[in-house]
């Protein structure tokens, strides 16, 4: 009983904040309703055991890459209210509601109709030896399972993010060409206007 | 594998158990409370007295009033909000930045008796530990904590629709994201010495053991000095206390991201970085001091113990944090992200393989000294990479600004 009641609870604060992140015309606020919704799967995973994986769900996407957004969106200046009248890509908007249905129907397929679906059981049921046994917490086992069986792949994801950090540095390095690099004696010595912190037309 | 569960939830859960943990969650909130304002008092009495001044004398013996009589101040004032600000974020981001400093305090074992019971005591025919929570990911929920607590900083500054507070907040969450890292990399050394995750698992290890029978087995011996030293600079720089305090620089910044707040909201970050002061000074306790666990010297009294050792080994630390504010002065912006990237994060990730390869090295029986040498090899030629790497992107940079510039 208690479970459903959590269940309940944190399905409303991922709805929620699934719902603000698309409909909130700011971009802060969007990344607020994001956090919220991660921190909603969070309370899930727990509610299933999987405490490792909720810590690292807060530590990873809540405390680093929605913390990185946040810092581009206030380096850049562009925490401005957005018109979602105007669609950078024709036909966006259609094509993201068809794709969106899509991947509801075929969520609901896996759920509903499949044989290996949903079993509702908390343990997974492996077989024979790949049962992964009770005694041990959930972090050793998946520190097991992660470097014996799938330790080829998890090497291969690392060296898959460290290809992806360096080629990062590489692209925004600075280019040794004369024409790339500023004026060496600007014409005036005028700051650049300031970014409008918060949009004008608020006030 | 140690089991880390508290024997208070072993049985059925009746009303006196969930009396029993209402009360120790009741009692983490006062003993924070009142810790954070003997801490301020006690910053404040140590620094004048470093400075050669008195301090806060007036409000009770010793001026020991002076952080109430302020926090009521700090309440009659003014609340303002400013034209300019976010005003739902604006009011939303002081309480993000308390609630993971409350939080983070839950996992911090404060006493209990670790000689012979395991850091159990007896409440009213309950065994239980002295412990808010003891989560299966214990350590993480403090990482998780402290990375959510850039929020509180970052959404300040940003909300507050002015300069000042926007570049302090820039400023403090690159270094809480850079020195995270670091920290995190000393903890995972700690975790590998002790199999697991808890926080009271760590304490039991260190409780037991040790060396010659009067040196204790506490990890800051057992990993070997690099991981506290890493873990005392990060934690410093994550607390933004001096000398990391770039954030709130007074000569650049005002008061950096809360120079808009006032009255509760300011009040409620200045809780909070106290909050996190003492919070940070209990993790390095637990983690490489032993925490709680140190001799029962009268049976009958056992739990009395557990707090005491406690309180002496925190207020060591408490007392280095104010001794650092008024003696280093503050790091310049590259020389704190050079410390932190290019120091701390490779020197911790190389002592913390170095601990692997011992690790390793015991289990399948390696001769350690060999262990111990194909380790200083390969450290100091990746140290030696690193080094070159760093300066010859350095020299490049600077011949490319001169070419450039004639």
């Amino acid at each position: 009983m208690s479970e459903v009641i959590v269940f309940l609870f944190a399905a409303a604060i991922i709805l929620i904040g699934a719902i603000g992140v698309v409909a909130s015309r700011n971009p802060v606020h969007s990344a607020l309703f994001l956090v919220q919704t991660l921190l909603g799967v969070a309370v899930l995973f727990i509610l299933q055991d999987a405490h490792f994986l909720a810590a690292v769900q807060i530590m990873v996407y809540a405390g680093a890459i929605v913390i990185l957004f946040l810092f581009v969106i206030m380096l850049l200046g562009i925490d401005k209210t957005e018109d979602l009248e105007v669609e950078p890509i024709a036909g966006q908007k259609p094509l993201a509601a068809v794709l969106g249905a899509a991947l509801l129907g075929v969520g609901l397929t896996v759920v509903l109709v499949a044989a290996d679906g949903v079993t509702g059981a908390r343990q997974p049921t492996g077989v024979g030896e790949r049962a992964l046994d009770n005694g041990a917490s959930d972090v050793e086992r998946l520190g097991r399972v992660l470097f014996s069986e799938y330790a080829i792949a998890f090497e291969i994801t690392a060296a898959l993010l460290t290809i992806a950090v360096i080629g990062a540095v590489v692209l925004t390095r600075r280019v040794a060409s004369d024409d790339l690099l500023p004026d060496p004696e600007p014409a005036s010595f005028e700051l650049p206007p300031l970014a409008p912190m918060i949009d004008e037309e608020e006030h | 594998m140690i089991l880390a569960l508290d024997p208070l939830f072993l049985d059925d859960i009746g009303l006196s158990i969930v009396l029993i943990a209402l009360l120790k969650v009741g009692l983490a909130f006062v003993i924070v409370l009142v810790s954070v304002m003997f801490m301020v008092w006690f910053e404040r009495k140590v620094v004048s007295d470093m400075q050669h001044r008195i301090g806060p004398n007036i409000a009770g013996p010793w001026g020991l009033f002076q952080t109430l009589a302020d926090g009521l101040k700090l309440l009659m004032k003014e609340d303002l909000v400013p034209d300019r600000s976010h005003r739902f974020v604006f009011k939303l981001a002081p309480f993000l930045a308390i609630v993971p400093a409350f939080l983070t305090f839950s996992i911090i074992p404060i006493g209990g008796n670790f000689e012979s019971k395991d850091g159990a005591i007896d409440l009213w025919g309950h065994d239980t530990f002295l412990q808010v929570a003891d989560p299966p990911v214990g350590i993480l929920l403090f990482l998780a904590m402290s990375s959510i607590a850039v929020y509180g900083v970052m959404l300040a500054g940003w909300s507050s629709g002015s300069k000042y507070p926007l570049l302090g907040s820039v400023r403090a969450s690159a270094q809480m994201v850079s020195y995270e890292a670091a920290l995190a990399l000393s903890i995972a050394a700690i975790v590998l010495q002790t199999g697991s995750l808890s926080t009271h698992d760590m304490v039991v290890d260190q409780a037991t053991g040790g060396f010659g029978g009067f040196i204790p087995n506490w990890n800051l011996i057992t990993t070997g000095f690099i991981p506290f030293v890493i873990f005392l600079i990060a934690g410093t720089a994550e607390l933004n206390r001096p000398p990391f305090d770039l954030v709130e620089a007074e000569q650049e910044l005002v008061g950096g991201f809360h120079t808009e707040y006032s009255s509760f909201r300011f009040a409620l970050f200045f809780l909070a970085e106290y909050l996190n002061t003492i919070t940070m000074s209990a993790i390095i306790v637990t983690v490489f001091l032993g925490g709680p666990s140190g001799p029962v010297l009268i049976e009958q009294i056992d739990w009395v113990w557990g707090i005491v050792w406690f309180l002496t080994k925190l207020f060591v630390f408490l007392f280095s944090f104010v001794w650092f504010r008024a003696t280093l002065p503050r790091f310049r912006y590259d020389q704190l992200m050079d410390l932190g990237w290019k120091i701390l994060i490779p020197l911790s990730l190389g002592w913390f393989l170095f601990l692997g390869a011992l690790d390793i090295g015991n289990d399948r029986g390696w001769d350690s000294g060999i262990v111990v040498a194909v380790t200083v090899v390969v450290g100091t030629a990746a140290g030696g990479l690193l080094m070159a790497a760093v300066r010859t992107a350095r020299s490049e940079r600077l011949s490319q600004e001169v070419d450039s510039h004639g």
